[in-house]
């Protein structure tokens, strides 16, 4: 029988090794901060974080399977749960909701009520065009690129920029086949 | 004593990317332990065509007269199988315990470039540990 796909992170979360909170807050906002004085465009910035997390996101999501049990979904609806529910909770101790979705399934908003990231953070004037928290839909594309879902991840609310949550809006592009051999002759 | 032969990782291209042999028998040099990697990962893709049921994931375990060929694919695609004594138990627990070793010692280490074959020192260690305890357990029964 397969093993019964957990619901919430929580008994993961409880299990899995974790850092002080704000060891973690306070080194994601030196890597934003050398970022801003490396860079110096904030464009460039939003680029350089959205990269950073999709190279975690490759990787990341092979832990996500070994240690969360789940098995695979059947559709995107239940990817964007397990994502809000058990992702979430299992690498960064909070617990999104899903929302939004289209008619046909494929685009959806993940809202954050509560994000560790931006504990201290206060974004000056200088850096309004800046997405702070860019590492994560990085994190999700990668992720999901990887069990062959092409996807386009972007902010529609975010709470440094005066809006009352953070809300990721995941559109799926292409779900690429994972028969092989791929078939090249046609 | 049960005992396991030898295990293999392979990248979801089908390029070995780790391998070791565990005593002396089964043992195979280079070339052979890459052959068998590469056929394995063409006949676990044929099987998973040639299956009648739908969406089936491929062959689990084969078994021979002088091994089982225990194998498990992760959704990303990589592939870890061990080559062990006929009738060898627990080898899925095993298999599953390797996957988080190598999430954990390979895919963390910053310097392992993804899909590349594995030189990570911690990984051996925990790897060789697991396995000693897996044969411990063996050897109790």
């Amino acid at each position: 029988m397969a093993p019964v796909a957990p619901r919430s992170g929580d008994a993961i979360f409880a299990s899995v090794e974790r850092v002080n909170a704000e060891l973690f807050t306070l080194t994601y906002g030196a890597i934003v901060r050398q970022l801003l004085t490396d860079l110096e465009e904030v464009e460039e910035v939003n680029k350089q974080l959205d990269q950073m997390g999709y190279n975690i996101g490759i990787r990341l999501i092979d832990e996500f399977l070994a240690k969360s049990n789940v098995a695979r979904c059947v559709d995107f609806k239940e990817t964007a749960e397990v994502i809000a529910k058990v992702g979430f909770k299992m690498f960064l101790g909070v617990t999104a909701s899903v929302s939004n979705w289209d008619a046909d399934g494929t685009c959806c908003s993940i809202v954050l009520e509560d994000n560790p990231l931006v504990d201290f953070v206060e974004l000056p004037d200088t850096c309004q065009g800046l997405y702070y928290c860019n590492v994560l839909s990085g994190v999700i594309r990668g992720a999901l690129e990887m069990v062959s879902m092409k996807t386009e991840v972007t902010w529609v609310r975010d709470m440094l920029r005066g809006d009352d949550a953070f809300e990721l809006q995941v559109k799926l592009l292409k779900q690429v086949p994972e028969e092989y051999p791929y078939k090249d002759d046609e | 004593m049960a005992a396991i032969y030898s295990l293999y990782i392979i990248n979801k291209s089908g390029g070995l990317i780790f391998y070791k042999d565990y005593g002396s028998a089964g043992r195979m040099d280079t070339n052979d332990s890459l052959r068998v990697a590469s056929l394995w990962h063409s006949m676990h893709a044929i099987s998973q065509q040639l299956s009648p049921v739908a969406g089936c994931s491929g062959i689990e375990l084969l078994e021979a007269d002088t091994f089982d060929l225990h194998c498990f694919q992760s959704l990303t695609g990589t592939k870890f199988f061990v080559v062990c004594e006929p009738g060898t138990q627990h080898m899925e627990a095993l298999l599953k315990v390797i996957y988080e070793l190598y999430t954990d010692y390979v895919l963390k280490n910053p310097f392992y470039e993804m899909e590349m074959p594995i030189r990570c020192e911690l990984f051996d260690i925990n790897l060789s540990l697991t396995v000693q305890k897996e044969r411990v357990a063996l050897l109790g029964r």
